[in-house]
């Protein structure tokens, strides 16, 4: 018992102040750790949503309005590939429900030919380079009635909805970096959704309106014949023509020609401004190459036509084209305020979603109660563990003492292994410290009741400690393994901040193996041999 | 020099499963007196099960006007709105319940946002649609499943199967009880709800173990003992040792319903509770279910090295 081998004091010793080394940066404000030299540690605890304020919101991608985006594309294809080929061909159609594109040969003649080609169609899950699995994105079936089906398969729409849900996370994170706020969290979860995280961010309702956005921008003409009230009033829209609505309220009504002259992927940037004669907020636009040269071309050829911006089906604006643009920029006004045109701007910049997002799960918590729950949480924390101090103290005196030393290293060694791996603290996260205090004085309690009854049974000093601690050690491990079972299901299947308890009370129960068995174990090796005592206080 | 007291006297003797008709009936009541609250009253689910809105406000004034408030959201006409003070005077809760769509679900807020207008703080809002609700709900159940077979098997590994029957029959009545609780005073049943039934399935059975511990321990020592007495002198051999780590528990836990804040009082409530009732029924429960599973008493209970040896025997013939 007496005999502790000098490498494990010193290792022993090295992890304590180890620990205290990495948790000291959490007791002084920030302001004062950047005066400190670099070499000492400077990570500090990073608090959750709950504890310093910000947004949780989880979105989910629009798996059917994806489907059915993909369902048209495959349509056009198909119409693409058949005019070319000189089929005739009739009842071009798309289902949602049973995810597929039909299509009927008009005479049987073309039958093989078409089948043959509308196979191309159908290309490898993977591209070339992943095409080991064999899968493809399309089945291509014949069915009586000189019909062809084109039927999305389950990979390939797997490898769409993962391209898609990577698209949208580029997009939402151009988007949140506008706010300018210090590390957002844009990850994917699931297997059509996207938990953004932004710490300290207050006006969430305009975060949720640039997030929620799909950002398709299209240029498109306005019918000039059409009388946009009327066909409002009589819903009867001109073939190639769709009627639309302007964003402000009360709306207008506008008739547009259906086809797109150019698009928001044709922009290469987007600023938002001031128009100089008017000094109104606007924005201001530049297209590539391509989006010039068309711009350019629709202008020339529509002087004197009004031309619709249109923005997720909403008119922004529909202003006269007055001469030519050629230089490939242009600008939308639309009595927008400094913030609209900023936010417009950077919805232009970053891009449209590949489909719409919806919020399913939303939490967000002021900095004010944050602030509050800290202090409540701060004040629970030394109070209980002033009690328990005490308590042990009351219990077991010297021992007692021995214990609480052991459960302030434990504190510290949580905080520290908390700042070492960046993980999160939460108010419940706080929580399970408490807790920790309650089980690390549990593994004292087992072995100084244990030390009791061997001195009861009239053992020496020495034997009687001895035993304590190696008679109690297998009943520790068992009883805080149990804990540790259940606080390893809490954190595999918990999220935000129940996690974070899980995460801070498995640290503890680590930790608290370690101090309240090994470190109690040197401080009373070190108590025995410097007084040789006749009788243990205990 | 100061040696502590001893709250618990060594030489204690209590007949605890000598009395086990009457603790019976008590266990039996804590087990299904809360499973008929469950089913009359029912649980104050909160929006993480139901789906829904909740907002914590806020106001300027130091008293806030709930009349007013509550005129003005019921106004919207958004269904079941559940209105109160939280906490502080000037704190109020505000409960949606949740509506058809994800949609509408978010345009609920815009619209209270609106009719209170710019002289509220909005220090939390969580809004929780019908998709995820659902999830919630199959998660948190199959977390508490999972814990408790986890555990079953550790403790069958450790110790014998009558251990762990008895194991897993106390944590159904501390989870029964703990719900109970839930339901008498109307507690929010959340996520946070089911972190901490787990943590008190957690908690309770480390104390289980430390009794079982000892159980296995004596039967090895004492032979000829009486099966109610043994257990009974192990119960109360650990006692002392039962009592202080739950005082300790319980006092390091206390401060956080009393001066936790509004946030996490259910959640330390619930803990506080689950240490009470978890010490209860390592006692009451967990020990004398042994009588009823019968123990085996031919030196049966194998420690790891024994079971190995007769492995290897087996193995040999």
């Amino acid at each position: 018992m007496l005999h502790f081998p000098q490498w494990k004091v010193i290792m022993v010793i090295g992890i304590v102040i180890a620990g205290i080394v990495f948790a000291l940066p959490n007791v002084f404000p920030r302001a004062t750790m950047a005066e400190m030299p670099s070499w000492l540690p400077h990570h500090q605890v990073n608090l959750g949503l709950d504890l310093q304020g910000g947004a949780h919101l989880l979105y989910q991608l629009d798996e059917d309005e994806m489907i059915e985006d993909w369902l048209g594309n495959i349509r056009d294809d198909v119409r693409e590939t058949l005019r070319r080929n000189r089929i005739p061909y009739t009842d071009l159609s798309q289902t949602l429900a049973t995810r597929t594109v039909s299509v009927k040969i008009r005479e049987g003649g073309d039958l093989d030919k078409a089948y043959t080609e509308l196979r191309k169609l159908s290309v490898p899950v993977g591209g070339t380079l992943g095409g080991f699995s064999g899968a493809r994105n399309l089945e291509v079936d014949r069915s009586g009635d000189n019909a062809i089906v084109l039927k999305v398969t389950e990979p390939g729409l797997n490898q769409r909805m993962s391209s898609a849900i990577q698209a949208s996370i580029e997009t939402i994170r151009r988007r949140v970096d506008a706010f300018g706020t210090t590390e957002p969290s844009i990850q994917r979860q699931g297997r059509n959704r996207v938990l953004v995280q932004v710490p300290g961010i207050s006006d969430v309702e305009r975060l949720k309106k640039l997030i929620g956005e799909t950002g398709k921008l299209e240029f498109k003409l306005v019918d000039p014949a059409a009388n946009a009230a009327q066909v409002a009033e009589s819903k009867q829209v001109p073939i190639d023509d769709e009627l639309l609505f302007s964003t402000n309220t009360p709306s207008i009504p506008y008739v547009i020609k259906k086809q797109t002259l150019v698009s928001g992927e044709n922009l290469v940037d987007s600023q938002p401004g001031f128009d100089q004669r008017s000094g109104e907020p606007i924005v201001s636009f530049r297209f590539d190459a391509t989006g010039a040269k068309r711009f350019a071309k629709v202008t020339q050829d529509n002087v004197g036509l009004p031309f619709a911006i249109i923005l997720d089906g909403k008119v922004i604006s529909a202003p006269v084209i007055r001469e030519p643009i050629l230089g490939g920029s242009g600008q939308i006004s639309g009595n927008f305020t400094v913030q609209e045109a900023t936010d417009l701007a950077v919805l232009l910049r970053s891009g449209a979603l590949p489909a719409k997002l919806t919020v399913i799960e939303e939490r967000t918590v002021g900095a004010s109660l944050g602030a509050d729950s800290i202090a409540a949480g701060k004040k629970a924390t030394l109070l209980g563990l002033l009690l328990v101090v005490l308590f042990m103290f009351a219990a077991y005196g010297l021992f007692g003492l021995f214990a609480n030393i052991a459960l302030l290293i434990n504190i510290a060694l949580i905080f520290g292994v908390l700042s070492l791996i960046g993980s999160t603290l939460t108010l419940p996260g706080i929580a399970g410290i408490v807790l920790t205090i309650g089980i690390a004085v549990d593994a004292n309690v087992l072995i100084n009741e244990r030390i009791r009854e061997e001195i009861r049974a009239g053992k020496s000093p020495l034997a009687s400690v001895e035993a304590g601690y190696t008679r109690a050690m297998s009943t520790i491990v068992d009883s805080n393994v149990t804990t540790l079972i259940s606080t390893l299901v809490l954190f595999w299947l918990g999220s935000g901040p129940v996690r974070g308890f899980a995460v801070t009370l498995s640290i503890g129960i680590l930790a608290s193996m370690f101090t309240a068995v090994t470190v109690t174990r040197l401080m009373v090796v070190y108590w025995l041999r410097r007084t040789r005592p006749a009788m243990v206080p205990i | 020099m100061f040696r502590g007291f001893h709250f618990v006297p060594p030489d204690t003797k209590i007949g605890f499963v000598r009395l086990r008709t009457i603790s019976w009936v008590v266990s039996a009541l804590l087990t299904v007196v809360p499973l008929l609250l469950v089913w009359k009253v029912g649980l104050n689910y909160g929006i993480d099960f139901q789906g829904g809105t909740l907002m914590e406000i806020k106001t300027k004034e130091s008293v806030a006007d709930l009349a007013s408030i509550r005129a003005k959201v019921h106004g919207l006409n958004l269904g079941e709105v559940q209105i109160q003070e939280f906490g502080a005077p000037d704190d109020v809760l505000i409960r949606i319940a949740a509506q058809p769509t994800e949609k509408e679900q978010q345009e609920s807020i815009t619209k209270v946002k609106q009719v209170l207008g710019d002289d509220v703080e909005y220090r939390r809002v969580e809004v929780v649609g019908p998709t995820v609700s659902g999830e919630l709900i199959a998660g948190g159940t199959l977390a508490v499943v999972i814990a408790m077979g986890a555990i079953l098997l550790y403790i069958w590994f450790r110790f014998e199967w009558q251990f762990a029957v008895a194991a897993i029959a106390s944590l159904v009545h501390d989870v029964t009880g703990t719900i109970g609780l839930y339901s008498a005073l109307q507690l929010e049943f959340n996520l946070s709800s089911i972190a901490a039934i787990l943590t008190i399935i957690g908690y309770s059975l480390n104390d289980k173990v430390v009794i079982f511990d000892r159980i296995r321990e004596n039967l090895r020592k004492y032979r000829k003992m009486p099966l109610a007495e043994l257990l009974d002198l192990s119960i109360n051999e650990t006692l002392s040792r039962t009592v202080l780590t739950h005082v300790t528990t319980f006092l390091a836990m206390m401060p956080f319903v009393i001066v936790g804040g509004e946030a996490i009082f259910g959640f330390a409530l619930a803990m506080v509770w689950g240490i009470v009732i978890g010490a209860y029924s390592s006692i009451y429960v967990a020990a004398p279910l042994q009588l009823i599973l019968g123990v085996r008493r031919d030196g049966g209970m194998t420690t790891a090295p024994a079971k190995a040896a007769k492995a290897g025997a087996a193995a040999r013939a």
